[in-house]
């Protein structure tokens, strides 16, 4: 800890850092625009401007900027002295000389860090009276709208885009009052995660142009705080409604897990919610009915005493399984994922629960200085950890940066000293992947040779554990190079998953990981998993799907229940369609008309994330809840209620008390203990802050009174909530509440994302009151593992066969997203993927072929994916591919031009 | 006449010394006796020379060479560059040092990379100068051959590669961490201090960026000693300096004076006072980023102790002279339209500040100014100052305003008052 004086007064503050963020730490409002807490600083933009005084008899001082100056133990300075108050309107009005007045059609009015910045400064009367520069704004494709007669230079995007996320295609051009931010030429963006430069623009240069197509004012949005549900990584977000309609997706900061990022495929994907493929009543044997009617029908199908099987949801919540599971008996319910997904998530779950090493947070992943990736296409699968892992390949250098004496915030001068040097990082996977530009060393190849190499690279470390027979010299040198550079790293890293859809490969990831822990190494294993409550789901349930099939057999006469899942996503279509058939009745609540919904006898409407709340766990083992943003429309309400109906028509004594969702939590932690603490990540439906609900809505939205008056001239009472401490209203708390609990950034004088500031304990560190989010597994303590120990055998390649591999895209390989438009366009079509430049074959790039599996066929046209060894293929898993279990072998076979 | 070491044996039909004229005239002596001495003595004899940098800072060259990390764990490759990005408007003289004997900056560096143990040595070399980078790549390659440069040179075990690099054309490359960016291939953006270029510079790597004009100084130094250095001067820095003059003067040229030489000795007695029909008006001491002085400075010693006492700075030492048949508010236009254009865009106050400035100069010199300007001239002069803008070419554009708004605040007024320029 260290002392400084702010305009005369004593502040304690944490060392190492420097003067903008001691005093936005401390609650100061000093406006800033290049900085930002996970770039830090550059001082290009000379906003922060204070005075600085060699000491307490120096009254005359010298402007610094306190971005650029480290807060020292005895620095004296002044935010409030007239000169860096003038000098910090000044750099106001040249930002404004040339930008646009046009707040009012811009997109970013009422959440523009600018506006807000500059009437901190005070800035009031335009004084320059020559003409405004212009520029030619570009297309940059369906997420991101681009307006750059608006931007003020602080160069935040490209330090984004190019310097954070590893972008190529967005870059700064031209000089003096003239510079550039876009790309060589309009098109699209080839970034994962360009959608942040709507939020790291401090004005209206990048802005969201899927809500360009249905916009609202940020303070006329309803939100409330919601878990990202496209992947398993569980980002914090805020969804923004309006007219029944999901708006955004905006970042929520959760200081262990996404910060202040998403990936475009977790901000741009919720437009299914609005899909004209919603489910928004009952149907029964293909008719519209209500609520009553649907329940009925439910109950007399129910006093028949038929059993009833219950097929769970890995995009389900923890409640809505729970609830489920409760209905059918454990001995009933069934994991819904595909076979080999369920196998997987198992093991890793097994794994996790039995491991001395941690299963690290996003945050942690950032700051491990060495990494090896076993057979997981991160960007694709879990982008989020994409990211994250391109902060850890930094982190080795800044051991160079460190002996310099050159701060941590000290942007520039950091990549000057470690000059793009990287961690040591090491990508093993089929096919190249995004992240192979910080690699130092890739290894290509078939997923059971991935596992070989963990193996090798497992006996490097420990002995104890044998050598793959027969593994290539290239291999070896390789194992023994990673194995030498975890075990020298401070924090290693090994990241895998269910990617590959190989449980060789999850083992051998596990071993290394539990090699370097008995090496005494604080190494963690970080495993991407299919979806959002993969986890959550995996630790409830003990069967799979293949049980069910297996089962049906015996169960015809069974009523089955599918929870919101298409079972044409898990397995192949003839097995679905033999399976649903084998039931007289089948309920699906789901909120999508799926090809599993449009088979059933009756269809429940179920509230989609946005619409409901409820508790996820992510691939880290964080149970995370979610709330409910706004009321839908029609009969939809939350999968969970719908069973809980079922339940009460059913007449389970013991769930017969249970009234809201907390009821449902409460449950679910008393009686299994491994969800224990999910009771304890929220408070409570009756929590109040001074006899308050939270406000879902802005004290400033508006059109309250009129927003129905086309219906009622009287104003509606806002529906009642049952379930969490929010208001559907902007009547009820507005200020700070509980972490887990915030439904916006927003503080006064701060509209725009930067409002986080003053939600955190420090600048870039947890929330005040710690970031929300249960750990459900923790590390087993002791240095005890006992080891796989089955070895695949190497790869041969066939001669007239191919090994099938899945390939993952961030646009495309998720059921969900693909509904939004945006993303649906940068969806690429079905295609089977070749290396064009290994095979020695008559097919290029668009030819049409025929690939057989297991009597399975597609017919696609050929697309180059590059780094597939000799003998692979690899086959997209996209929505309108039949389902098949990969890896597999397959036939090619080429079909006339 | 006093000694020139610098200038004294360039051929006077212009072109280049060979390397073998260049031997003769006593060159890659000072190589050969520096190689005998250990790194820490060549620093310390121009450090004790008075050496200081001749890019118009003129900070003490041996003083800015100690900060170098030396030894077995001193990070490598270290580097050494000559910035020969001469961009200051009025300044000509790196180019005729390199133009007419490329070899004593050749020898200067490889002298200089002995002294702080540099591997990797670039000349950074100014688009437009032609002429002047054939030269230097033929010198280069010359002292390649002669085993000045290359591999353990002259047998001596210390060997240092050197490269001639032309820089892509902008004014900004000439500051000297900007430079580095340039040469790394990057935006030519200026990097903050610390840390320094001598911990932290080329490629990360400790670097030592010096004025083509103060390497040219060195192997005269190493040859003939510190106190002989020192007594070339008139004044306290040492060594002698290439002076020039440009504008309506009789013979506008470059000398080698002592250093110290008063302004009035160069005009009338070098440049041969003014043209006929023109009278001094005032002067930019430095190149243009130096505040105006007038004819009651003539007397002022061109050093870099002497000149700041009246005001200005000495910076490049080549004089710019202004004659009474000018407009004053049309050259302020001229230098801050320059300097506008060539901001790197970085910071805001350079990158907004200057456009403004230059719009507002433009509207005064075409009859449009307006009521306010001058006071808002005078605050972009206190606001664009040094510590508010990111590196030091904004400050630089202010010199000239801030002393022009001192010196023709009536010819402002007139402009503005009478809405035309009064000597159009």
């Amino acid at each position: 800890m260290s002392k400084i004086y702010i305009d005369n007064k004593e502040h304690e503050i944490k060392d190492g850092q420097n003067l903008l963020q001691a005093c936005l730490s401390l609650g100061f409002n000093l406006p800033y625009f290049c900085w930002h807490p996970a770039m830090h600083s550059v001082g290009a933009c000379r906003q922060c401007a204070v005075k600085i005084f060699k000491n307490e008899q120096d009254t005359k001082g010298r402007l610094a900027m306190a971005c650029m100056t480290p807060a020292s133990d005895g620095t004296r300075l002044s935010i409030d002295d007239p000169e860096a108050k003038a000098f910090r309107s000044n750099v106001i009005e040249w930002l404004m000389t040339n930008h646009p007045h046009d707040c009012p059609v811009c997109d970013e009015g009422g959440e523009c860090h600018l506006q807000d910045m500059t009437v901190m400064t005070g800035h009031v009367a335009r004084r320059f009276r020559f003409n405004k520069r212009t520029y030619n704004n570009q297309y940059l494709g369906p997420l991101i709208n681009h307006e750059m007669n608006r931007c003020i230079q602080c160069y935040r995007c490209v330090r984004f885009y190019r310097d954070y996320a590893g972008g190529r295609d967005l870059n700064v051009f031209a000089c003096h009052n003239h510079v550039y931010f876009g790309r060589h030429a309009d098109g699209i963006l080839e970034n994962e995660f360009s959608g942040n430069l709507a939020e790291v623009c401090p004005t209206g240069v990048f802005t969201d142009k899927t809500l360009r197509r249905h916009y609202t004012r940020k303070w006329d949005l309803q939100t409330a705080p919601s878990i990202c549900v496209h992947c398993s990584v569980g980002c914090n977000t805020i969804p923004g409604e309006r007219y029944k309609e999901l708006r955004r997706i905006r970042n929520r900061y959760n200081g262990e897990v996404n910060r202040y990022f998403l990936c475009d495929r977790g901000r741009f994907g919720y437009e299914f919610v609005n899909s004209d493929k919603r489910i928004r009543e009952p149907i029964i044997n293909g008719n519209p009915s209500t609520k009553q009617e649907a329940l009925k029908h439910i109950s007399s199908i129910l006093s028949s005493g038929s059993k009833i099987i219950g097929i769970g949801s890995p995009r389900a919540s923890l409640e809505a399984n729970f609830l489920l599971r409760t209905l059918t008996g454990p001995e009933n319910f069934y994991i819904g994922s595909s076979d080999a997904d369920y196998l997987m998530t198992s093991e890793i779950i097994r794994i996790l629960r039995n491991s001395p090493a941690p299963s690290p947070s996003l945050r942690q992943i950032e700051l491990s200085d060495a990494v090896l990736i076993l057979g997981e296409d991160v960007t694709n699968t879990a982008p989020m950890m994409a990211l994250a892992l391109r902060q850890a390949a930094r982190q080795r250098p800044m051991e160079v940066a460190k002996r310099l004496r050159i701060p941590e915030w000290d942007d520039t001068a950091i990549r000057t000293a470690t000059q793009g040097i990287n961690s040591p990082f090491y990508v093993a996977a089929p096919y190249s992947t995004k992240l192979d530009d910080i690699a130092a060393a890739l290894y290509h190849a078939p997923p059971d040779d991935i596992a070989r190499l963990g193996f090798a690279v497992t006996h490097m470390l420990d002995s104890s554990v044998p050598m793959p027979e027969g593994l290539s010299d290239e291999a070896r040198s390789l194992a023994s190079g990673i194995a030498k550079d975890l075990v020298s790293a401070n924090n290693p890293l090994i990241v895998s998953g269910t990617g590959c859809g190989s449980i060789a490969v999850i083992q051998a990831a596990a071993n290394i990981a539990w090699a370097l822990c008995k090496k005494g190494k604080v190494a963690s294993l970080s495993y991407a998993v299919p979806e959002c409550n993969s986890i959550g789901l995996g630790l409830m349930g003990v069967k799979g799907l293949t049980d069910a099939f297996r089962d049906s057999e015996e169960n015809t006469s069974a009523l089955i229940i599918i929870l919101e899942n298409d079972l044409y996503q898990r397995t192949d279509a003839h097995t679905a369609d033999n399976f649903l058939n084998s039931f007289k009745h089948t309920i699906v609540i789901d909120h999508l008309l799926t090809r599993t919904a449009s088979k059933a006898q009756t269809i429940l409407p179920a509230a989609a994330f946005a619409e409901s709340g409820g508790t996820l766990v992510n691939n880290e083992g964080r149970a995370q809840r979610f709330y409910q943003v706004f009321v839908p429309d029609g009969m939809i309400q939350e999968s969970w209620r719908w069973l809980k109906e079922i339940i009460n028509i059913k007449g389970l004594p013991y769930a017969s008390s249970w009234e809201n969702i907390d009821d449902v939590i409460s449950a679910i932690s008393e009686s299994l203990p491994v969800f224990k603490r999910i009771k304890d990540i929220a408070p409570a439906e009756d929590f109040r802050i001074s006899g308050m609900k939270i406000a879902r809505q802005p004290h400033r939205y508006s059109g309250r009174t009129a927003i129905s008056a086309n219906k009622t001239i009287f104003e509606p009472k806002p529906p009642h909530d049952p379930d969490s401490p929010f208001t559907f209203s902007m009547e009820g708390f507005q200020g700070q509440p509980p972490s887990p609990l915030i439904p916006r950034s927003w503080a006064p004088g701060w509209n725009s994302p930067q409002a986080v500031n003053k939600f955190q304990s420090e600048i870039g560190g947890p929330l005040k009151g710690g970031n929300p989010g249960k750990r459900l597994i923790e590390p087993q303590q002791g240095n005890q593992v006992s080891y796989f120990s089955s070895v695949p055998s190497a790869f041969v390649p066939r001669i007239d066969e191919w090994l099938v591999v899945p390939v993952y895209h961030i646009f495309g390989s998720e059921e969900l997203s693909v509904l939004s438009p945006g993303i649906a366009e940068l969806s690429p079509k079905p295609y089977l993927g070749l290396n064009l430049e290994n095979e020695k074959l008559n097919i290029k790039e668009g030819d049409e072929i025929l690939l057989t599996i297991n009597f399975t066929e597609y017919r696609l046209s050929v697309r180059h994916i590059a780094g597939l060894p000799k003998g692979i293929a690899a086959l997209p898993a996209l929505h309108g591919i039949n389902k098949t279990t990969l890896p597999n072998w397959g036939r090619v076979l080429k079909l006339k031009n | 006449m006093s000694e020139r070491p610098l200038t004294q044996n360039m051929r006077p039909d212009g072109e280049a010394l060979t390397i073998k004229e260049y031997e003769r005239t006593g060159g890659y002596q000072a190589l050969r006796k520096a190689l005998k001495m250990p790194p820490k003595e060549i620093q310390e004899i121009v450090k004790n020379s008075n050496l200081r940098g001749r890019g118009g800072a003129g900070f003490n060259t041996g003083m800015k060479w100690s900060f170098v990390p030396m030894g077995n764990d001193a990070p490598r490759p270290k580097y050494l560059i000559a910035n020969a990005d001469e961009m200051e408007p009025g300044t000509f003289k790196d180019k005729m040092l390199i133009e007419l004997n490329p070899h004593q900056l050749i020898e200067g560096m490889i002298i200089s990379a002995l002294a702080i143990e540099a591997d990797i040595a670039y000349i950074f070399l100014r688009w437009e100068y032609r002429l002047a980078a054939a030269r230097a790549q033929k010198a280069i390659t010359e002292a390649y051959e002669n085993n000045y440069l290359g591999k353990n040179i002259l047998g001596s075990g210390f060997s240092l590669e050197m490269h001639l690099h032309i820089s892509a054309g902008r004014y900004i490359c000439g500051e000297e961490t900007a430079l580095l960016n340039a040469l790394e291939g990057r935006r030519a953006i200026p990097r903050a201090k610390p840390p320094y270029p001598q911990i932290c510079g080329l490629w990360g790597k400790p670097t030592v960026v010096n004025n083509a004009e103060t390497f040219s100084n060195v192997p005269h130094i190493i040859l003939r000693g510190a106190d002989w250095y020192k007594g070339l001067s008139r004044s306290t820095d040492g060594g002698t300096k290439i002076y020039g003059m440009s504008g309506r003067v009789k013979k506008p040229g470059l000398w080698e004076l002592p250093m110290g030489t008063s302004i009035r000795e160069i005009l009338e007695g070098n440049a041969g006072g003014m043209q006929e029909g023109y009278e001094l008006c005032y002067l930019i001491p430095g190149g243009a980023s130096t505040e105006f002085l007038t004819a009651e400075h003539l007397d002022v010693k061109m050093d870099f102790d002497s000149v700041p006492k009246v005001g200005s700075r000495m910076g490049t030492g080549t004089l710019v002279v202004i004659d009474d048949k000018t407009c004053p508010i049309g050259v302020l236009h001229n230098l801050e339209k320059f300097f506008a254009r060539e901001s790197c865009g970085w910071c805001t106050p350079c990158r907004e500040g200057l456009p403004w400035v230059t719009s507002i100069l433009e509207a005064i010199e075409n009859g449009q100014g307006q009521a306010g300007d001058i006071e808002m001239l005078a605050t972009h002069g206190e606001s664009l100052w040094l510590g508010r803008t990111f590196c030091a070419l904004a400050p630089g554009a202010m010199e000239p305003l801030r002393s022009g708004l001192k010196l023709f605040k009536s010819e402002f007024e007139q402009h503005i008052i009478e809405k035309r320029c009064p000597w159009r």
